[in-house]
């Protein structure tokens, strides 16, 4: 029987809670994400449970839809950044040789670019688009899953008991699938919640810059670019966001952290 | 040549190198990404004289390898050329950008290295008592929030509620460096949040790795007293990952200002980049993005360099 | 306390452990142990690993290292007792009264600071010598040491001198304070055979010389026989025996004690080479790749059917190299590989499965030899399956009967690498090649990283079990009492040749050539006296040259 410990718990219950408001948001708000059903920036009530936005319309209604939208493209994001990045990074890693220089070199070419500042670049030129938006987070961050992945592989591909595989005659297959993968599964389980977590940041981050999410749809970064002008009133309604970003982010983390070191402490085995 | 120097000398051609490179890919990504600029910068209901315009204005009718040297020879002479939108110089709006921008960053690192390093080896001198575990759950907390929302949050309670703190930054030459500071309080206490967080936690990490070596046990079992033993055996064996820290964060503090800027409408370069990326004007972001990129690239450079230096193995070979 | 500089009494320390999904909680790991000492006099403690011996030493300076805390007892040091005392008056006694010597040197010196300065720090430190005198004390300790230019070494920073170097260095910076106490913890573990020899008989003259009081650590009976006057005979925490180095040597009471005594003493009478050897490999000539130097030189040997060819060297000899181009895993560049009367592809890639079955390797690390996340049968399993295609309980029952031979019982089948001790988990890397049925499997140290009791164990298993298979091995080893346990030819390897070829007998007779005669005069024997007679012996021979 594993044990959760209370922090584990608390993560697993709020990213649970999280997604299930993602999937089931159209029945789970109260109103409609662009109906205009109030006042400009309404105090909290209990008709406008967090109050209302800065047209009128209700912002847990809009928090909820922009939390579907915010998590469905981080989800993709992470999707594609692990598969590209993981397939390569193990690839690169096992066959060793010019493909691994050429993979490694280009990557860190391209990480040599800040990400904010390439995806800013590309972004001036190609149209934004959510596929668009999507395969670029994905794409870029997947350098770093290859990082990862490729160092965790080189590691595991030089222990005595993928050599004895080799010896055996076993394929490539046998060795990245069976040898190599559930030994490196672990910390990418962990890296992945912390891509999530970046790739919720980021899609929020260039939501606010205006190069996201477009109106009259809106993730979690485009509320608070929609009420920014508010925060000089003293009206609080753009730091909501703050709240479910963080509270999410940390759920994410405090799960990661679990994962890694409940399978580094089984891996350690007796000393 | 020794060792040493033939590493610093292959790690600086290589930092060249991947600047031309980065040059390159910020022209390509730029130019040659499905998508015609022309068409995207006036929007699909171009006509097609205002598109033949355009890319005429652009020179997209040349070839690109010639379009590329093209630029490349203007940057190294200073010339970064006209930005589409305004038809002003580039070179000579961002040069006062610049400078805005790095007077925030620098006064941002002023405060966030010292501190960051401070609380870092606090962390590590209670290690897993309260005030490393305090330390950390402030660190989950605030990597857990983006820099943008950082922001708001200062400007509402400290900026509005408080009033401690202007929440637009307008600095311009005229003001005195008091008034300067004032304006840019609250930016520079979010970019300090924003980088004491990971250069704390990896300030730690970096003096607990060297900490735990067999030779911090020697000094101990000498008699030696905790000073000593961090002044004379942990701290030479520290510098080097605390420097590699140290930019690795000032690098990252460099991209945070983008987003900072854009919050407390400081006139920098990151909100002129995030502007012009709106309006699509190409030429200002090709060299903004560069701009950023070098920056970046140098201050990782100098984090090896330290390194090389700093390694007893390399300066006294064998 | 009169002459007594150190007593110990009823020692008890603990440890935090971490066990995977348990509470961290704190075991005892020494249970009561007692003894004494006076000045001038070595005493030995020896154990296997996890006999506490270390913790014991450094609990001497009242340290406990990691999460290891001293919980009772009592430690006298010249009159003062040193466990309740303040951090403060501790730091007065550690690195001047009592000092420590690290197995590895190369890891306790500071990469950036000069040797020399390392070597006077403690007593410059506590005000015990001026820097000049200590300066003068440790040139005058290098020499005493043996070491090359004992006037300039200081200068050098530790890695640009060698290991065994680097280790009497050690040994000069214990010394230089003057303690009246040394803890020696492995401090020739880490060396080479005849490397060992040298930083043994230089700590043994500097003991004698400055008659400081010494504890020496180590898991190596004969070892610890040469030097020390008294011997404590350590297990899991608990003291087994404690007498004069003579009684434990030549009368041990207790039945652990004389397993350690008699560990090493397991002979084998070798068998006379067959007609035809299973494998040959002639002229190899080999370097690694992006290298431009060959690691081997034209070496040739055979193996043959129910024998054991045992290839003996130091380390960089090229033992294992050899091992790795009998594989296939570094193609030779030049030379050819026999087997079984015809050529094998130099490469990996270009030989048959069958032929991959034939030769099975087995490794000195038994525990990253295995898959941590596949099972006992999991991983004998394989070999089964992918050579000889059984499924289901055809597979079930080999494995079981597999598990049989190494002395396991079926229920280790489902257990993982993690769950099992170092012997088990031995040999089950013993039943792994076993199952492909080869005609030759290679061990590679494979007792190096095992307790003596242990590894005889083991070495005991694979004789019988090539009694019974008929099964030949090529046995790679450093160490000399191994080969004389096991093996029928031997070929002695020194900087990538083969130095010495032939029967056990022919090899292990003199006239012997100048290597061998050094590696085999450097290994310690069982016995008293011995390390004297060998420098005795050296120095005649270079008297006579």
């Amino acid at each position: 029987m594993i044990r959760i410990p209370p922090a584990a718990l608390f993560g697993l219950f709020f990213t649970g809670l999280y997604f299930l408001m993602a999937i089931f948001a159209p029945w789970i708000a109260p109103y409609s994400m662009t109906e205009v059903v109030g006042g400009v920036w309404e105090p909290w009530s209990s008709k406008h449970w967090i109050g209302t936005d800065n047209i009128g319309r209700d912002l847990l209604s809009r928090m909820i839809y922009g939390g579907r939208t915010t998590i469905f493209i981080a989800t993709m994001a992470t999707i594609i950044s692990f598969t590209t990045g993981s397939i390569l990074g193990f690839t690169a890693a096992v066959i060793g040789g010019w493909i691994d220089q050429l993979l490694s070199r280009f990557v860190d070419l391209i990480m040599s670019i800040p990400t904010l500042i390439f995806a800013l670049v590309v972004l001036s030129v190609m149209p934004v688009t959510l596929p668009i938006l999507i395969l670029v987070m994905g794409l870029l961050d997947s350098t770093r899953v290859y990082r990862l992945a490729r160092a965790v592989a080189v590691d595991i591909n030089v222990m005595d008991f993928v050599e004895a595989a080799k010896l055996r005659g076993e394929g490539r297959i046998w060795v990245i699938f069976r040898e190599i993968l559930p030994n490196a599964l672990s910390p990418l389980v962990a890296e992945m919640g912390l891509r999530f977590i970046f790739a919720v940041l980021f899609v929020s981050t260039l939501s606010f810059l205006g190069l996201g999410v477009q109106p009259p749809n809106a993730d979690w970064g485009g509320i608070v670019k929609e009420n920014k002008d508010g925060i000089v009133y003293g009206i609080p309604a753009a730091l909501v966001p703050a709240v479910a970003i963080a509270t999410l982010a940390i759920s994410v983390n405090l799960v990661a952290d679990w994962v890694l070191n409940r399978t580094t402490s089984l891996k350690g085995g007796r000393g | 040549m020794p060792l040493f120097l033939k590493l610093l000398v292959q790690r600086i051609a290589l930092g060249l190198l991947l600047l031309l490179l980065v040059s390159m890919l910020i022209f390509w990504g730029t130019n040659i990404l499905p998508g015609d600029v022309a068409q995207s910068i006036l929007g699909q209901s171009a006509t097609p004289e205002a598109l033949a315009n355009i890319r005429a204005e652009l020179g997209l009718n040349e070839p690109a390898l010639s379009r590329y040297f093209d630029w490349l020879g203007g940057l190294v002479q200073g010339d970064l050329g006209t930005a589409l939108t305004s038809g002003k110089d580039i070179a000579s709006s961002l040069g006062s950008r610049l400078k805005n921008t790095l007077f925030l960053a620098f006064w941002a690192a002023v405060i966030a290295v010292p501190l960051a390093i401070f609380l870092g080896l606090l962390a590590v001198r209670y290690r897993e008592r309260w005030p490393d575990k305090l330390i950390s759950a402030v660190t989950l907390a605030s990597i857990s929030v983006p820099e943008f929302l950082i922001g708001y949050i200062l400007m509402y309670f400290v900026g509005v509620k408080l009033g401690w703190a202007p929440t637009v930054s307008m600095i311009h030459d005229g003001l005195s460096l008091g008034q300067k500071l004032n304006a840019i309080a609250l930016p520079v206490a979010v970019l300090t949040m924003v980088v004491l967080a990971h250069m704390m936690r990896m300030t730690r990490a970096a003096i607990l790795n060297v900490m735990q070596s067999a030779y911090i046990e020697t000094a101990e079992l000498k008699g030696l007293t905790m000073f000593t033993i961090i002044w004379r055996h942990a701290l030479p064996n520290s510098i080097a990952p605390i420097v590699n820290v140290v930019m690795i964060n000032l690098a990252y503090l460099v991209v945070g200002v983008v987003v900072v800027e854009v919050v407390f409408t400081y006139p920098g370069m990151g909100q002129y980049l995030v502007d012009h990326v709106s309006k699509r004007d190409v030429p200002v972001v090709q060299a903004c993005g560069l701009i950023f990129a070098a920056v970046y690239i140098v201050l990782n450079m100098v984090a090896d360099i330290v390194s090389i230096l700093a390694n007893p193995r390399l300066r006294h070979p064998k | 306390m009169s002459d007594k500089l150190l007593t110990v009494r009823d020692l008890k320390i603990g440890a935090r452990v971490y066990p995977p999904g348990e509470k961290p909680h704190d075991i005892e790991i020494v249970h009561g142990v007692s003894f004494e000492l006076e000045k001038g006099k070595v005493l030995g403690l020896i154990g296997e690993s996890g006999a506490g011996k270390s913790t014991i030493g450094l609990a001497t300076m009242a340290y406990g290292r990691g999460g290891v805390e001293i919980t009772g007892g009592e430690v006298w040091v010249n009159g003062r007792e040193i466990l309740g005392t303040r951090l403060r008056d501790l730091r007065k006694l550690r690195g001047t009264e009592v000092t420590y010597v690290s197995q590895s040197a190369a890891a306790s010196f500071n990469p950036a600071k000069k040797i020399m300065e390392q070597v006077i720090e403690a007593s410059v430190h506590a005000g015990k010598f001026s820097k000049k005198v200590a300066e003068a004390r440790a040139v005058e300790l290098f020499a005493k040491l043996g070491l090359p230019d004992p006037e300039t070494i200081g200068n050098r920073y530790p890695h640009q001198v060698s290991g065994g170097q680097l280790q009497r260095c050690m040994t000069a910076l214990a010394l230089c304070p003057e303690p009246d106490l040394v803890v020696f913890d492995e401090p020739t573990t880490a060396l080479d055979v005849t490397t060992q020899i040298d930083v043994l008989m230089a700590i043994k003259d500097a003991i004698r010389d400055t008659g400081v009081a010494a504890l020496y650590i180590t898991h190596d009976l004969a070892v610890v026989a040469q030097v020390s006057d008294e011997i404590m005979v350590l297990r899991m925490g608990d003291m087994i025996e404690h007498g004069t180095t003579d009684q434990i040597i030549n009368a041990p009471v207790e039945e652990y004690t004389r397993d350690l005594v008699s560990v090493r003493s397991r002979v084998h009478d070798g068998k006379p080479p067959t007609e035809n050897p299973v494998m040959t490999i002639e002229h190899i000539t080999a370097r690694y790749k992006g290298t431009n130097f060959d690691v081997l030189h034209d070496v040739s040997m055979e193996l043959h059917a129910g024998q054991t060819l045992a290839v003996v060297g130091e380390s960089g000899s090229g033992k294992s190299t050899t091992a790795r181009v009998m594989t296939g895993l570094l193609p030779a560049r030049d030379g050819q590989i026999c087997f079984d009367g015809r050529t094998l592809s130099p490469d990996l890639a270009g030989r048959a499965r069958d032929d991959l079955r034939e030769i099975q390797m087995i490794y000195q690390m038994a525990d990253v030899a295995m898959n941590p996340r596949q099972t006992v049968g999991t991983i004998i399993g394989r070999p089964l399956e992918f050579y000889f295609g059984m499924r289901g309980a055809e597979k079930r029952k080999r494995i079981e009967e597999l598990l049989n031979d190494i002395e396991l019982g079926p229920e280790f089948k489902d257990r993982y690498p993690a769950e099992l001790s170092g012997g088990q988990k031995q040999r089950v890397c013993i039943a792994r090649a076993l199952a492909a049925n080869p005609k030759i499997i290679i061990c590679d140290e494979v007792t190096s990283a095992l307790d003596p009791l242990v590894a005889e164990d083991i070495l005991k298993l694979l004789h019988e079990l090539q009694e019974r298979e008929n099964v030949a091995y090529l046995f790679i080893t450093h160490d000399i009492a191994t080969v004389r346990a096991i093996a029928d030819t031997i070929a002695v390897m020194y900087q990538g040749r083969v130095v010495r070829y032939g029967t056990k007998a022919e090899v292990l007779s003199p006239p012997f050539d100048d290597y061998t005669d050094l590696l085999l005069a450097s290994v310690p024997e069982m016995r008293l006296g011995w390390l004297e007679e060998v420098v005795e012996h050296r120095s005649m021979e270079s008297a006579g040259n």
